[in-house]
């Protein structure tokens, strides 16, 4: 019997073997993933009870803190200016994960990231409860307020971004929130709190800024005229401008919202009238891949601002004619987050270079040395200097005497382009105007959507809504 | 080469390190007591005192009754179980305190291992010599048929955690499972010792395997359908599985035919195939196995163990720093995920060898026994502990799909941890027989305890 007996007894020792060996895989391969887990209770509540580094706005302002609380978590986040930079922190709330730089910069801000490792060796020398790195943001509360203001109750987003650097300056988005409700740690009034965010139609959770794509309506028409003068016009070339236009290849007609001033106008004169069938003629003439790589080179079809998990904007693909002349002027398919219209318009105020947008310029550790910096990177050269000034040119010809009327300031030259967009008939249409100043040197570009405006189905109304709000950040940011 | 002279081994009795080593597992089991009331309470509870007091006179009498009664079983059994007991009842007591009032778990623990002990030294006291047993087959047998069926009786069995496993008298709750796996491991081996001849050599061939007549056969194949079918109406699978299992391997060892785990392991993919399309909660138990985080709230149970693993990592949180209290049943079903995550993974390993050294102990004493029927029970007793270490361990750690066994001398549990305290005593029992020298040796010097006597062959040859 004793040979069946070894045999049964290497059968024990496989199993055995198996269960150490299961042991190893899974403290090598599955430990991360499970720390990583967003129901991980354990993970969750030794973060909670973390002192959270703090979230900086420009000037040192601290716009997320985390302060001492009288429970088993020891720490409370808290967001002194309640909802304002709501859409850059995000919330950080017990069951409902986070969002924006909290989510984003979680592992720096809660202390557990690699580059902290050992600082966090010398915490636990030291005896010293481990503090989290505070990360500094480039928005610049000034412009954050105006714009925040400006933008009141209306539905719609704000982005400022500086040129040179692609530095976000203001990002608002409205409706918004208090994180402070989501962050408490009662958690059943954070978790109603969540719920009715989360419920409402009006979608205050969502980030309009960079996390939504809308049709750009007219504003678009900057990157179809960068096209055209990239093709060699000049900002003086004609242009058919009829009264309608036939869609090729179908009996839509396309009429203009305002008188173009002639059937054959200029270049400039079409940017300044924002003429639709000038613009779609020029669409029709360049074809439908120039039209799409200078999109792309302004940055469509690509995430960008990964600090706030922003989204791709779209020029569409496979565009018959009609197809073709109604995205040149921004409409069909074409959809593109504010973010991405504040780029195409510092890419042009930055005599074409555009540069690559990010809100967060500093990772500090808790003794103040910096972790890691961001240097202004380029994103790519939309357009040759030239043309970007030529363009210029025509957009502070569009507000000085044109649609762009209402982003005017007094003593300061401002290039900019309106727009109205609609989606579909039965809704209220998106009012748009993106700007950048002062012209001989820019320092901040903006981007304005509202949606659902209450205004007529007309080009220059979008000007009326959006422009003021550009002007009150612009000059905020002066 | 020429055959050596025959060499009569005596095995050195090694009481006294028996002893060291006990004194050494309890020294374990009281520190990690103590670590846990000093790092939960902030200092040393004043049942301390008590519970090392218990525990020392436990270990004293278990070891002077196996002095006394069982001198040449294997040593290093019961420090095993002594280690296993105490870090079990450290980990209960930890899970207590979780609660405000903390929990009476571990008390209740230590009135089992009391009882358990107890046991163990009336087994080691007046059974002393495993072969008597062979002559109640049948009544053994029959006892744990009766056992297994207790629970579905009216009125006496209750159903926890959707199995019907349990009886309930009074306030006491008992698994009587634990003891039928005992008592029919005693009745299997007796009774294919007996019919080993039979089984092994008269029958027919079917498909290259040898199987035996069916009158034969027919006593046992039907003990195992009733104990089958009990367990399946009782949805205990984590039992029926280990019947099984125990089964099949002794039917090898006794037949020595290859054949059975063959055939074994076939009728068991049926089953489980059929199990899986019968039982729903068989289907949540292989789900929650593949893919746990497809349905996290069905899967709750084995995702929290893996996140209580995970949080303890490679060294673990240190005892009273984690948070067992998360993973449900972390006291009975889960303790392992508990010591996983406060022990670490390096713990939980530890625990796992000490497992297998009980479980190799075992093996070895089968190997070393001269008559069958002591060979096929501690092979039966050792494998059927192995197969149960395997199938909850592995079920905590993902390995494979959980079943609701106990995790032996561990999870909180009277039943189980009173059995696997005899199981013990037998396989000492086993081994104390196996061990001594036989009758017609010449009466040891009084040195043996601490000299090998080793009777020099004629002539020395060179490597065999």
């Amino acid at each position: 019997m004793n040979r069946p007996i070894r045999r049964v007894a290497f059968v024990a020792m496989l199993m055995f073997a198996l269960l150490l060996a299961n042991g190893t895989y899974m403290t090598l391969f599955r430990t991360e993933s499970l720390a990583a887990e967003p129901q991980n209770r354990r993970v969750r509540d030794a973060e909670f009870a973390q002192d959270r580094g703090a979230i900086l706005a420009a000037g040192k302002t601290e716009i997320a803190t985390t302060g001492p609380a009288d429970d088993r978590f020891r720490y409370q986040r808290s967001y002194p200016a309640g909802s304002l930079y709501a859409p850059v922190t995000g919330f950080y709330s017990y069951d409902h994960g986070s969002t924006g730089v909290e989510s984003t910069y979680n592992s720096q801000l809660a202390g557990t990231a690699d580059a902290l490792f050992v600082r966090r060796l010398i915490d636990l020398a030291t005896n010293r409860a481990p503090r989290g790195a505070s990360v500094q943001t480039t928005i610049v509360p000034a412009m954050q307020e105006a714009a925040a203001q400006a933008l009141g109750d209306q539905k719609g987003a704000v982005v400022a971004l500086d040129p040179k650097t692609g530095a976000v300056l203001a990002l608002v988005t409205s409706p918004t929130y208090d994180p402070n409700d989501v962050a408490s740690h009662d958690i059943e009034a954070a978790g109603e709190a969540y719920d009715r965010l989360a419920g409402r139609e009006n979608r205050p959770l969502a980030n309009r800024a960079a996390r939504e794509i809308y049709p750009p309506g007219s504003t678009f028409k900057l990157v179809t005229a960068a096209a055209a003068l990239a093709d060699g016009q000049e900002p003086s070339s004609k242009v058919d401008s009829p009264d309608e236009l036939i869609l090729p290849g179908t009996r839509t007609v396309l009429p203009n919202s305002t008188s173009c001033g002639g059937t054959s106008i200029t270049l400039t004169q079409a940017l300044k009238v924002s003429c639709n069938t000038a613009f779609a003629n020029l669409g029709l003439e360049l074809g439908q891949d120039k039209l799409r790589e200078q999109a792309q080179a302004f940055g469509f079809d690509q995430r960008h601002l990964a600090d706030l998990n922003g989204v791709a904007s779209r020029f569409p693909d496979d565009l018959d004619d009609a197809q073709l002349a109604l995205s040149s002027i921004g409409q069909f398919d074409v959809a593109a987050s504010p973010l991405q219209m504040a780029m195409v318009t510092a890419g042009i105020a930055n005599d074409g270079v555009v540069m690559d947008p990010y809100l967060v310029s500093m990772v500090q550790a808790p003794d103040l040395n910096p972790l890691s910096t961001h240097e202004p990177t380029v994103l790519s050269e939309a357009m040759t200097p030239e043309n970007a000034q030529k363009l210029q040119a025509m957009m502070v010809e569009t507000v000085a005497s044109g649609t762009g009327g209402n982003g005017a300031i007094a003593g300061v030259e401002v290039g900019g382009k309106t727009g109205t967009a609609q989606s579909d008939p039965s809704r209220k249409p998106f009012a748009w105007f993106t700007s950048f100043a002062p012209a001989e040197d820019p320092r901040v570009a903006v981007a304005v959507v509202v949606e659902d405006a209450d205004i007529p189905r007309e080009d220059i109304a979008g000007g009326r809504v959006a422009a003021p709000i550009a002007r009150a950040v612009m000059e905020a940011g002066l | 080469m020429s055959t050596p002279a025959p060499i009569t081994v005596v095995p050195r009795k090694r009481r006294t390190t028996e002893l060291a080593l006990m004194a050494f597992a309890l020294g374990i089991g009281l520190a990690a007591y103590a670590i846990v009331d000093l790092n939960v309470l902030g200092a040393v509870s004043p049942r301390f005192p008590v519970v090392a007091a218990v525990s020392g006179v436990l270990v004293v009498v278990a070891h002077l009754a196996v002095r006394w009664r069982l001198p040449y079983a294997d040593p290093v059994l019961l420090p095993c179980v002594v280690l296993l007991n105490g870090l079990g009842l450290t980990m209960i007591h930890r899970i207590d305190l979780i609660n405000d009032p903390p929990l009476a778990g571990a008390r209740q623990q230590l009135i089992w291992t009391v009882i358990g002990v107890a046991l163990f030294v009336a087994v080691v006291v007046l059974l002393r010599d495993h072969r008597p047993l062979q002559g109640y087959t049948y009544t053994i047998g029959l006892a744990g048929v009766v056992l297994l069926l207790l629970p579905l009786l009216p009125g006496l069995g209750v159903e926890k955690f959707g199995a019907r496993i349990w009886i309930q008298v009074g306030s006491y709750s008992f698994q009587p499972a634990e003891a039928a796996k005992v008592l029919l491991s005693i009745a299997f081996a007796s009774y294919l010792v007996e019919k080993r001849d039979v089984l092994a050599l008269a029958g027919w061939r079917l498909l290259g395997l040898d199987l035996p007549r069916a009158r034969d056969l027919g006593p046992i194949l039907l003990m195992w359908l009733v104990s089958l079918a009990v367990l399946v109406s009782q949805r205990d699978l984590g039992t029926s599985l280990l019947f099984f299992g125990l089964f099949v391997m002794m039917l090898y060892v006794a037949t020595e035919r290859a054949g059975w785990p063959v055939l074994g392991t076939l009728l068991f993919a049926g089953g489980a195939y059929l199990g899986y399309q019968l039982f729903g909660h068989v289907r949540v138990r292989v789900g929650a196995w593949l893919d746990p985080f497809s349905d996290y709230d069905a899967y709750y149970q084995v995702i929290n163990a893996q996140f209580g693993m995970a949080w303890g990592g490679l060294l673990g949180t240190g005892l009273g720093e984690g948070r067992p209290g998360l993973t449900p049943l972390a006291r009975s079903d889960f303790i392992a995920a508990a010591l996983g995550e406060e022990l670490g993974m390096t713990g939980l390993m530890a625990i796992i060898l000490v497992y297998a050294l009980v479980v190799a102990r075992g093996l070895r004493t089968a190997l070393q026994c001269r008559e069958p029927f002591g060979k096929l029970l501690a092979a039966g007793l050792a494998f059927a502990f192995a197969l149960q270490v395997f199938t909850i361990i592995g079920g905590v750690t993902r390995l494979l799909p959980l079943t609701g066994l106990t995790t032996p001398f561990m999870s909180q549990g009277g039943s189980s941890l009173v059995c696997n305290w005899i199981v013990v005593a037998l396989l000492l029992v086993v081994s104390h027989q196996a061990r001594k020298p036989v009758a017609t040796v010449t009466p040891l010097d009084p040195d043996a305890e601490t000299t090998q006597l080793v009777r020099a062959p004629a002539s020395v040859g060179g490597p065999a």
